[in-house]
């Protein structure tokens, strides 16, 4: 551990820490463009200069340097303030007077550092450079000429991604930042380049010109588009919600998040369910759906007198708080059906250990060996196949078992058939059984085809639960899995016990893939917040609040519980939705024991105690023995189009335009101009 | 430093270069450039592998050679390494023609050394045969560049040209090159001045004279 002296004031650091790591230790503010803590140390905006001893007697690049013991740095001398100056003033030659139209104004790396470090004026005038702009896609705004070519985007695409799109062609004063051919950048991380660039050249393009970041209110979120619950900071105006960003958590999402999490929020003021609709049984307009009042929406589920035949269905986008609700109406009314599993699946839900993440997002970058069964992890779950990614990196080896996707890390794919895993050549097992943290990760596809069984022997075999080491996971992709299955809405028999049941009522809590064909006699009451195929399905519809427009508790698939704020408020005569359910049972004539959101709260704490405590809910280490043989075809995965998987998606113009773009190949490719 | 840019891709470009592959010669020299670098890190040829990619184009087109996108994208994947890093270092280095270029590529430097020593008269003599700077002339002789110091500044002005270096130059020397050139002659490469052999000092040594035949040791003259 070196002792350094910075500013005076004697401090000890980490061994292989640098320079500027021990001033930040020391409480110092570096200036920095081109160093970031997540990615390789570059050290080409010499921004971070500093002065130290012993050595040469000219600043140096703390980013680059390693602390050692008895160094005296000082980041406070007359060399140190000349030098920044002098750096600035260099970055600023060719970065053009753009703030009044540029979207990064107001939180820009060079405005903020520029006015802090700057001289104020420059001496320069020659002409600027100017650069051609660069087509990256249909997410990334480019302008190049204000480039100060930290590389951040590039280390990013290469390092964190895992996919090397972005690079630095030519060289000195002629050096661009573009993509090959200026193709798009076509995968799910690619926004985050957007984060990293410390200037305006890199901005969201559906984001253009449309609000400055000191117009916004920033709300604390979850997101749902997946099920891993990244923490994402909400953008909102008036009553729109402009952006989401991701906020740090480096248990979660560390500070990536994916393309889809982040622009999907367009969807969420179009296709909008904002009145009440009742689907007419008679007259000319039949078959139809009309415009009606709540009054009318209730009687008409009155008159089903749906008594105790009444079941539930909740999608993937529900937090806890409408699910327990539906449970407490449902549980008033004497059932239990509720399902969230709409595709049918059936995996036993008995003990959750075996159908949670246990190794946690975190843990799985130890991994050493990792098999994984019938998941398309960049589609399922992106962030983490970046700590996959990480992981391999350390060494570990990868193995799949489904039909092969484009992973950005060596991986040896074993076949479609679920049937290897019954008898897996010596390389996997030899693999498996000597890594010291062996993990294996059950993706939806598996889960489906009734491979847990399987998996849980291997994991057995393997011994993957030891000491410190819980290396089975289940992979979901609903952000409202692990919430309903802690809550106990499961069936054995899936969705089929529902349809079996044929209930007088049934409740789609906003779920869109149900079957609802299978329904034939049953008053289905869609309550959610989008036109979707729930909404054409249903006989009526309640129109209630999307994510980002109620308070709500998630559970991600680690069982981490995590709480979301609401932002804004929902359109027109939406309700949040654990409102519309307490009303519901006043209209059926039942009483589910609160009537505040507190109440509601204390009830569900008093249901599911692990719901109290924010964090990773303890399921226990032990696993259920499992056994039996897996077969079956992995003819597809479950996610068939990564950025249409939702409502929310769907009615999104950014993401219909990135699915026809990037996974269909249409083309979008501006004309030059 | 002349403005590069990238031949544009078309499908003219991709139908006449498409198809690139290393000829048995060419493939037997990258084999060996890769083989300099350990297991794995094949990557490291790269620069190695363009050289020979870019001289095989210039064999079959009868010119210095350059680099059409599909001949960077058959070296990509032949040493299994993304394609823009590829690109990356082909438009880092100006010795990889980035478009197609004539059957001599004139590069003539313009930093200091040369142009005190009368680089502008060098430029003087290629424009008055028709070159012009980053172009090739209609019948495909001639490429003019100017370039950044190639470190013959002992013997400025200088131009390259393919892979030969012309020292030492004069307007009436520069003609005498291109014309042998143009002839189908292959002029004396190196410097142009009668009775100088490389770039030792003209008219014999004016320092250090004691070292000219034996080590000598000046310290006891300090």
């Amino acid at each position: 551990m070196p002792t350094v002296k910075v500013d005076g004031q004697e401090i000890e650091v980490p061994a292989g820490a640098t320079v500027l790591q021990a001033c930040e230790l020391a409480g110092k503010e570096i200036p920095r463009f081109c160093y970031h803590e997540r990615l390789s140390i570059a050290g080409n905006c010499r921004m971070c200069l500093v002065e130290v001893k012993p050595g040469p007697p000219k600043p140096q690049a703390s980013c680059a340097l390693p602390a050692t013991d008895g160094q005296e740095i000082r980041t406070d001398s007359e060399m140190v303030k000349k030098a920044r100056e002098g750096v600035m003033e260099f970055l600023l030659i060719n970065h053009p007077l753009d703030c009044p139209i540029c979207d990064q104004g107001g939180e820009c790396d060079l405005q903020d550092q520029s006015v802090a470090y700057g001289r104020g004026g420059s001496r320069y005038d020659e002409n600027k450079r100017a650069v051609t702009e660069k087509y990256m896609g249909p997410l990334i705004k480019t302008t190049m000429t204000r480039c100060i070519h930290c590389t951040r985007c590039v280390r990013f695409s290469e390092e964190i991604a895992g996919v090397d799109e972005i690079g630095a062609l030519y060289r000195g004063e002629n050096m661009q930042i573009t993509t090959y051919l200026e193709h798009a950048v076509k995968h799910e991380l690619s926004a985050n380049v957007i984060d990293l660039c410390p200037v305006g050249a890199l901005t969201s393009r559906p984001y253009a010109f449309e609000a400055r970041p000191w117009e916004l209110k920033k709300t604390l979120g979850i997101d749902v588009m997946d099920a891993l619950g990244a923490n994402i900071r909400i953008d909102s105006r008036g009553r729109e919600v402009m952006r989401a960003l991701p906020r740090l958590n480096d248990d979660v999402n560390e500070e990536w998040l994916a393309d889809k999490s982040r622009y999907a929020v367009d969807g969420l003021t179009r296709r909008r369910l904002d009145k009440v609709w009742i689907r007419q049984t008679s007259g000319e307009n039949r078959g139809k759906l009309e415009a009606a009042t709540w009054d009318d929406a209730f009687k008409k589920i009155k008159a089903a007198k749906p008594g105790k035949d009444i079941a539930a269905v909740y999608g993937d986008l529900l937090d806890c708080e409408t699910m327990f609700a539906a449970k407490a109406l449902l549980g008033a009314m004497g059932s239990t059906l509720i399902e969230g599993r709409q595709s049918g699946m059936t995996y036993d839900t008995s003990n959750l250990a075996a159908v949670n993440f246990n190794t946690t997002l975190a843990g799985i970058e130890n991994a050493d060996a990792v098999l994984i069964v019938g998941s398309q992890i960049r589609h399922e779950a992106p962030l983490l196949n970046v700590r996959l990614r990480k992981a391999v990196k350390r060494g570990a080896k990868v193995f799949v078992v489904g039909p092969e996707w484009e992973t950005t890390y060596p991986a040896t794919f074993l076949g479609n058939d679920l049937g290897v895993l019954n008898s897996l050549s010596s390389d996997v097992t030899d693999a498996m059984s000597k890594a010291e943290r062996p993990a294996i990760i059950l993706g939806g596809a598996a889960l489906g085809r009734g491979a847990l069984g399987k998996a849980l022997a291997l994991a057995g075999e393997w011994n993957v639960v030891r000491e410190g080491w819980n290396g089975f996971n289940s992979l979901h992709f609903s952000a409202s899995r692990m919430g309903g299955l802690m809550l106990g809405l499961a069936q054995a028999g899936g969705m089929a016990d529902l349809i079996a049941a044929k209930p007088k009522v049934l409740l789609a809590l906003g779920s869109d893939e149900v079957d609802f064909t299978k329904f034939p006699d049953t008053l289905k009451v869609f309550i959610g917040h989008h036109g979707d195929k729930g909404a054409h399905a249903a006989d009526v519809i309640l129109p209630a609040a999307a994510y980002t427009e109620k308070s709500g508790t998630y559970v991600n698939i680690e069982g981490r519980v995590q709480r979301s704020e609401k932002a804004v408020f929902a359109p027109g005569d939406a309700r949040e939705d654990w409102t519309i359910l307490r009303a519901l049972a006043d209209a059926l004539g039942v009483t589910v024991g609160f009537d505040t959101f507190e109440q509601l709260r204390a009830a569900m704490f008093a249901d599911t105690p692990a719901l109290a405590n924010e964090g990773l809910a303890d399921f226990g280490m032990a696993l259920p023995a499992g056994g039996g043989d897996a077969s079956g075809e992995i003819a597809a995965y479950p996610v068939a189009d990564y950025y249409l998987t939702n409502a929310i998606c769907r009615a999104s113009p950014t993401m219909q335009r990135c699915s026809a773009e990037l996974l269909h190949g249409q083309d979008f490719a501006e004309a030059a101009e | 430093m002349a403005d590069r840019y990238i031949e544009p891709e078309t499908p003219e470009l991709r139908a006449r270069w498409g198809g690139f592959a290393f000829t048995p010669a060419s493939d037997a020299k990258a084999r060996d450039a890769i083989s300099h670098y350990p297991e794995g890190r094949q990557k490291s040829a790269v620069m190695a592998l363009l050289d020979i990619a870019q001289r095989q184009v210039g064999e079959e087109t009868a010119t210095q050679g350059w680099l059409p996108i599909p001949v960077m994208e058959y070296v990509a994947s032949y040493l299994d390494m993304p394609i823009i890093r590829v690109v990356e270092v082909a438009t880092f280095y100006t010795m990889y023609n980035l478009v197609p270029v004539g059957k001599f590529h004139v590069q003539v430097c313009g930093t200091t050394p040369c142009m005190l020593r009368g680089s502008d008269d060098i430029m003087e003599t290629c424009k008055k045969r028709g070159m012009a700077k980053g172009h090739t002339t209609a019948d495909g002789m001639w490429t003019l560049t100017e370039v950044e110091c190639m470190g013959n500044c002992s013997s400025a002005p200088m131009v390259q040209i393919n892979d030969d270096n012309f020292e030492d130059l004069t307007s009436e020397r520069l003609d005498a090159v291109l014309d042998s050139l143009a002839a189908g002659g292959s002029p004396k490469a190196g410097t142009q001045e009668p009775g100088r052999h490389t770039v030792e000092p003209s008219g014999g040594p004016t320092s250090l004279k004691q070292m000219v035949d034996a080590n000598h040791d000046y310290r006891d003259e300090w």
